[in-house]
């Protein structure tokens, strides 16, 4: 089959590569229709996520028609499925809890090792996302094997587009587990720094969970075009000072949950993260953690810092005198994706929440790579960025 | 080897010990805990060859009688280890615990005990072992760089075992079964 796979920094290639089959009882294969290249890719692309090997199949956002179970599966072939992006295994105590990306059997024995070693304790397994999450190949491709496909897939009934419920597999959950993580009261404020796909489904999420107001922070114009129209108030970090901004916003009070949907490459020229970015350079540090700092100075007293934004090592001059002294409530984590899936698609068929306001551009699958370039370098224009593997390249745009 | 701590002053578990730990035996544990009735873990593995689909390196286990079992594992350089193992003690439900014959290539003991978990999550299901590192230091360093030290495999198995109670099968990144012959599982 044809896959789109890691060779290193900035380079990724469609390849042919082994088909998928059965190997599990409880798998089952998925012929890919779509698929979405996330922020979370470009930490990939940029090369700042440990334990990458060079033919790394990516993309952990897909969805498409079932072609072939195992005698463990209670999928049928022919019916057509989201797939979570975290493998978990539905039967171990943290699955029990609906902890999904803290499921204990998702990832393979050998695998734990790193994350048991990095972290003090291995995570679920996840698609397309490294070693350290399992090594298993991803979603950007035609085909797919699925572990555990008796509880992670959502069966889609016919007559919804994919684009319309493609986003479950990750994005869409993710900004309702950041809002969810806010603990949202009545007459809320919350602050959102990045409106990428995240932070644009966080809006419309904390709405719906009761804030009264959000504001959404960006230097994207096309981005904070599109965080005004679901009803936030918009800040341009480039344009205003951001704390400053929020505090006279608020009243003095600050915003009384923040989140960071922005991640370990924060834009800007902010003192911080030009050193952040020249001890990444130097190999002295990983992440560079702008928004994450600023939203916890911002953050009102005894307020909420939710994290759905990723990160992967340490840190510097993280503001912990700030968390404690002003008994802040700090949230975060991969997403439990398996949790929220049909109260999700129950949002979408009720048109509660808008998905495909994302997608800019579709393209097919032997394009990937230039998807990818335009998601890393033209941010502003490209929100999101859908692969068909059965589109033609003609019909491509 | 004795199993009890002998002069601690702690609850924590002597294999955890910081010095006294550097005998002529190479002691080592893990414990983790399956959400699976002591019972159902304890017959799966009192069956010895059941142990050979979680155990990536034993290569065979046959079972002579109730007490005696031959083993044959992978070891340096393609070769294979083969011991004979003993039942030194057996506690249904709750404690197995074994030794290797004298002809054994790599004298070696063990003992696993499975004991009810706080709350409701299932058993606690812990190994303690102790081997006569091949060939001393070197053997080790050997064993190492194949990832066959005894400490990483244990447990690494060990979330095998888990992993098959918990869910019927064993997580694999494989994208087909020819690959996961290639592996050798
Ligand atoms: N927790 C999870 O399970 C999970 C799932 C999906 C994505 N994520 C993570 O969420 C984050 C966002 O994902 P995305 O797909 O929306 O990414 P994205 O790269 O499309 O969006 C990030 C946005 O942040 C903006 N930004 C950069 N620096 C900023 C700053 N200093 N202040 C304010 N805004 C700034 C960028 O302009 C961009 O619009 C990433 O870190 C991603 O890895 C986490
Ligand atoms: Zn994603
Ligand atoms: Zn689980």
């Amino acid at each position: 089959m044809r896959a789109l796979a890691w060779h290193g920094k900035h380079d990724v290639r469609v390849d042919t590569v082994d088909d998928p089959e059965i190997v599990n009882p409880r798998d089952a294969i998925i012929k890919v229709t779509s698929t979405a290249i996330c922020g979370s890719d470009l930490h990939l692309y940029d090369g700042y996520i440990p334990s990458m090997k060079a033919g790394d199949v990516l993309g952990h956002e897909f969805m498409g028609e079932v072609v072939d179970v195992g005698p463990g599966s209670n999928l049928q072939k022919g019916q057509r499925v989201v797939v979570p992006f975290t493998i978990s295994c539905g039967s171990c105590f943290h699955c029990g809890k609906k902890q999904y990306s803290a499921c204990d059997n998702g990832n393979p024995a050998d695998n734990q090792d790193i994350a048991e070693k990095a972290y003090g304790h291995p995570m679920a397994g996840l698609f397309g996302y490294s070693h350290m999450t399992g090594g298993y190949s991803g979603g950007q491709a035609e085909y797919v094997r699925v572990p555990f496909s008796d509880v992670g897939p959502l069966v889609i009934p016919d007559g919804i587009d994919d684009d319309k419920v493609l986003f479950l597999s990750d994005i869409l959950p993710t900004g309702w587990m950041a809002a969810e993580n806010c603990d949202i009261e009545p007459g809320d404020t919350v602050a959102i720094w990045g409106c990428g796909p995240v932070g644009l489904f966080a809006i419309q999420s904390a709405f719906l969970l009761g804030a009264e107001r959000v504001i959404a922070i960006d230097h994207f114009p096309k981005r904070l075009e599109l965080a005004a129209k679901f009803g936030a108030e918009i800040v341009n970090f480039e344009e205003s000072k951001t704390y400053e901004a929020l505090m006279e916003m608020t009243g003095g009070i600050g915003p009384d949950a923040v989140i960071d949907a922005v991640g370990l490459e924060a834009h800007g020229f902010f003192a911080d993260n030009v050193i952040d970015q020249i001890k990444v350079s130097t190999f002295m540090g990983t992440d560079r953690t702008h928004a994450i700092r600023q939203a916890i100075i911002a953050c009102r007293k005894g307020g909420r810092v939710s994290m759905p934004a990723v990160y992967g090592g340490f840190v510097d001059k993280f503001p912990l005198g700030a968390l404690m002294e002003k008994g802040l409530t700090l949230k975060t984590g991969q997403t439990h994706v398996q949790r929220y899936l049909k109260p999700l698609l129950a949002a979408i068929m009720e048109d509660k929440i808008d998905t495909t306001f994302l997608i800019s551009h579709r393209m097919p699958l032997e394009k990937a790579p230039e998807g990818y370039k335009m998601f890393h370098d033209e941010q502003d224009q490209a929100t999101k960025i859908v692969l068909k593997p059965e589109m033609f390249e003609a019909r491509a745009g | 080897m004795t199993w009890e701590d002998d002069v601690q002053s702690d609850d924590a578990p002597s294999t955890t010990a910081k010095h006294g730990n550097d005998g002529d035996l190479k002691r080592f544990s893990r414990a983790v805990t399956i959400n699976r009735d002591h019972g159902e873990l304890y017959r799966f593995w009192r069956d010895f060859s059941n142990l050979p689909a979680v155990m990536d390196n034993i290569i065979s286990i046959t079972v002579l009688d109730d007490n005696i079992s031959e083993w044959v594992a992978k070891g340096p350089g393609g070769s294979a280890v083969k011991w004979r193992s003993i039942v030194t003690e057996d506690i249904e439900d709750a404690l197995i615990a074994w030794r290797s014959d004298d002809d054994a290539d790599v004298f070696n003991e063990g003992r696993i005990t499975f004991v009810p978990a706080q709350g409701d999550r299932g058993t606690v299901v812990t190994v303690v072992m102790a081997y006569d590192p091949p060939a001393g230091f070197v053997g080790r360093v050997i064993a190492k760089i194949l990832q066959r030290e005894p400490e990483v495999q244990l447990r690494r198995d060990m979330r095998r075992f888990k992993q098959l109670m918990e869910t019927g099968e064993i997580a694999t990144n494989v994208r087909n079964p020819a690959q996961l012959a290639e592996e050798g599982k």
